[in-house]
């Protein structure tokens, strides 16, 4: 049985670029994973930056249709569901009943497997750790066609490879993860401004003014003395004693905003120097102004940018890069400054850039966080210059004990790589009795020579 | 809860999209086709979301002689049936149905013959009961023959004859017959297959059918413009259509 095929068709990444030709198939049902003939590269939702889910010249395996919800535990908020399911789902049909994934992104539109592959952090890292943490159980299908169960306590060599494995363990086909019980859907949210990296820094790690989800919106244009100066964000789902009496009577409505679509790719970028001064100037006034707590639906809070559709393609043709990077805390608040310093002087414009505290690491043998704090900034692509300043960055990085983002990652040289994540030979050892022949493989991989692959 | 509907050839994407649209409703699901498996996850999956009854179990559209037997099963677990989905096609491919009848009567016997067969077991029960809904899924393909698709177009065109028939039949029982006519539908039919155009969602045609049938209307065109495509399609004069590629 073969499954029908896009062939030779343009396949992209979030950041739009690249645009790498492949063939596309789809799955409809769980059981056409077993006709997966590689090589192939698992695809979600296609959130990823970069080419974590492309692989130019070879099949592009599309598993958003294999989401079906296969059992739920109201008593215990476990929920077991095939892994195209998004959290947009999850939201839509749990939150009525009390429940939320236990770690999100900045996205709603991602696939539980996708959240697994890249072991997604959220705005509570520092309280809960990545969304492998939350994980009970995976089921994969293996390069070889046959179907594997793994947890932490059934061939946990397995499981923490594939959480934050870019996929290239296998296909997720299905996973067990425990939500966590809400009084409300309601978030109760504190902006406070920084005037500056230190005091935001300070912001980010005092007791007074921590909370359960805590992010700083930073601006990357401000310089001298401003540098760094931040609205630090806080919110914690709202209990019901702190919700009005309104509220109370309906504690769980589902927040769908509005969408409109970003409905074409604009020529230029609309993101540059001067639009991201104004917005900056204005988003910073309007927030510092903005006192004390309150109480506001999730989505906005958590997935501001879902109710553009194709935000993405506010940075037009040549689409943006997404640059992220995590400092250990005794790196943090030097190398922070050095970056942005940097940043400044390559008169980099980036619009939309979050400083945010990590906790522990996880036990995934490639993923990302680890206790410090990490910087994401999109950067829209004008020119070539940016690859070397980026490169640059990079130098910061390794200099300082952090690592990148691979989920947000185009551009890395896997020498960095190496250095960054220690644990990528172990996962090489893994890879390489799992798949002996790289059926299942990513442009990212190729180019960070993951598996042995080149 | 509003009783159960019994959905023929649930793993297609367009009966699941129509199927949930009428568990949102409050439906209660049986789920019929070949695939066990992926009927359970579709009954486990639909039960989770709309917290809605759900039951399922093996239905052959070609094999009509189990469809007496499988008729009398449903109405044994299910109680009783609010109405009937028939969503189960077979594409197949013209050009081996040519040159090998068993393709062809293969595409006539899952599309046609078998619709027929069970539409049969259903039209004497809701006309017993004087109630009920039955939904035809037949296609655009069916309203005129054309050279690249004539044996699907042919089975296709012989289900909406009889669905009109039974229409006019089952009016008198206070039934409501309803034949759907879906263009391109963003399915595994027809994912990568040339010549595709104005591809729908599943989604959107499930919610479009479903609205069409609490208005009970008697042929939908889903989405709505294809039936003045058809209309042109259907007014282009024999002489000059049988010189189209079409």
């Amino acid at each position: 049985m073969t499954l029908p095929e896009k062939k030779d068709v343009p396949i992209h990444s979030w950041s739009l670029t690249p645009v790498e030709r492949g063939d596309l198939v789809r799955a409809e049902r769980n059981q056409d994973l077993n006709a997966a003939r590689g090589p192939y590269v698992p695809r979600g939702l296609g959130r990823s930056y970069g080419d974590a889910a492309l692989l130019a010249g070879g099949k592009n395996i599309l598993t958003e249709r294999l989401d079906r919800i296969l059992a739920f535990d109201p008593e215990t908020g476990i929920l077991r569901a095939e892994a195209g399911l998004s959290l947009a789902s999850v939201l839509t049909y749990f939150v009525p009943q009390g429940w939320f994934p236990p770690v999100t992104p900045g996205t709603k539109f991602v696939t539980l497997g996708g959240c697994i592959a890249a072991d997604i952090h959220g705005k509570n890292h520092h309280v809960d750790g990545s969304f492998g943490r939350h994980v009970r159980e995976i089921e994969l299908v293996l390069a070889n066609g046959t179907r594997a169960r793994c947890s932490p306590t059934q061939d946990p060599e397995l499981f923490w490879a594939t959480v934050g494995g870019m996929g290239l363990t296998g296909i997720i086909s299905e996973a067990t993860i425990q939500l966590r019980r809400i009084d409300s859907s309601y978030i109760v949210s504190r902006h406070l401004p920084a005037t500056d990296l230190e005091q935001v820094l300070n912001l980010l790690n005092d007791p007074d003014s921590d909370d359960d989800y805590s992010v700083a919106w930073i601006d990357c244009l401000a310089s001298g003395k401003n540098l760094g100066r931040s609205i630090v964000i806080l919110g914690h789902h709202a209990k019901n004693g702190e919700l009005t009496a309104e509220q109370r009577t309906d504690p769980y409505p589902i927040h769908a905003p509005i969408r409109w679509n970003f409905p074409f790719i604009p020529p230029l970028s609309l993101i540059n120097r001067w639009t991201v001064k104004a917005f900056n100037n204005v988003y910073y006034q309007v927030h510092s102004s903005v006192s004390g707590s309150q109480v506001v639906p999730y989505d906005g809070f958590m997935y501001p940018l879902d109710s553009v559709g194709h935000w993405n393609r506010v940075y037009g043709r040549k689409g943006f890069v997404q640059y992220q990077f995590v400092l250990p805390t005794d790196q943090a608040a030097d190398g922070l400054r050095e970056v942005l310093e940097r940043i400044t002087q390559q008169r980099t414009a980036s619009f939309l850039a979050v400083i945010k505290r990590f906790g522990p690491q996880g036990q995934g043998l490639l993923s990302f966080p680890k206790t410090g704090y990490t910087l994401a900034l999109d950067i829209p692509i004008t020119g070539q210059d940016l690859f070397p300043q980026l490169d640059e960055l990079d130098c910061i990085v390794l200099r300082r004990q952090g690592r990148v983002y691979l989920a947000k990652d185009m551009r890395l040289s896997p020498e960095s790589y190496r250095v960054m994540y220690p644990r990528s030979y172990e996962f090489d050892a893994i890879k390489k009795r799992l798949d002996p022949d790289s059926q299942v493989r990513s442009d990212l991989a190729k180019r960070l020579g993951i598996g042995g692959l080149s | 809860m509003k009783g159960f509907v019994l959905v023929l050839g649930a793993s297609s994407a367009i009966a699941r999209a129509l199927a949930n649209t009428l568990a949102s409703q409050g439906y209660g699901l049986y789920l019929a086709g070949r695939d066990e498996d992926e009927l359970c996850r579709l009954a486990s999956d639909a039960h989770y979301r709309y917290d809605v009854p759900t039951l399922f179990s093996r239905f052959d559209a070609q094999d009509d002689d189990s469809h007496g037997e499988f008729f009398r099963k449903v109405i044994k677990e299910a109680g009783s049936l609010e109405g009937v989905v028939l969503a189960f096609g077979y594409l197949g491919e013209q050009g081996r149905a040519s040159a090998n009848f068993s393709e062809g009567k293969r595409i006539l016997t899952s599309n046609f013959v078998g619709a027929c067969s069970i539409l049969a077991e259903c039209a004497n029960y809701f006309e017993a009961k004087r109630s009920g809904f039955i939904v035809g899924i037949s296609s655009v393909a069916g309203d005129r023959g054309r050279a690249s698709n004539y044996y699907y177009g042919a089975a296709k065109g012989g289900l909406s004859l009889f669905l009109q028939g039974l229409r006019a039949r089952l009016y008198h029982a206070g039934v409501h017959v309803m034949t759907v006519k879906p263009g391109f539908v963003d399915t595994g039919m027809t994912f990568g297959k040339p010549g595709m155009f104005l591809v729908a969602s599943p989604e959107d045609v499930g919610k479009k059918i479903g609205h069409a049938l609490t208005q009970k209307k008697n042929i939908v065109y889903v989405p709505g413009f294809w039936r003045y495509i058809m209309w042109i399609i259907k007014a282009i004069p024999e002489s000059l259509f049988r010189r189209l590629k079409l």
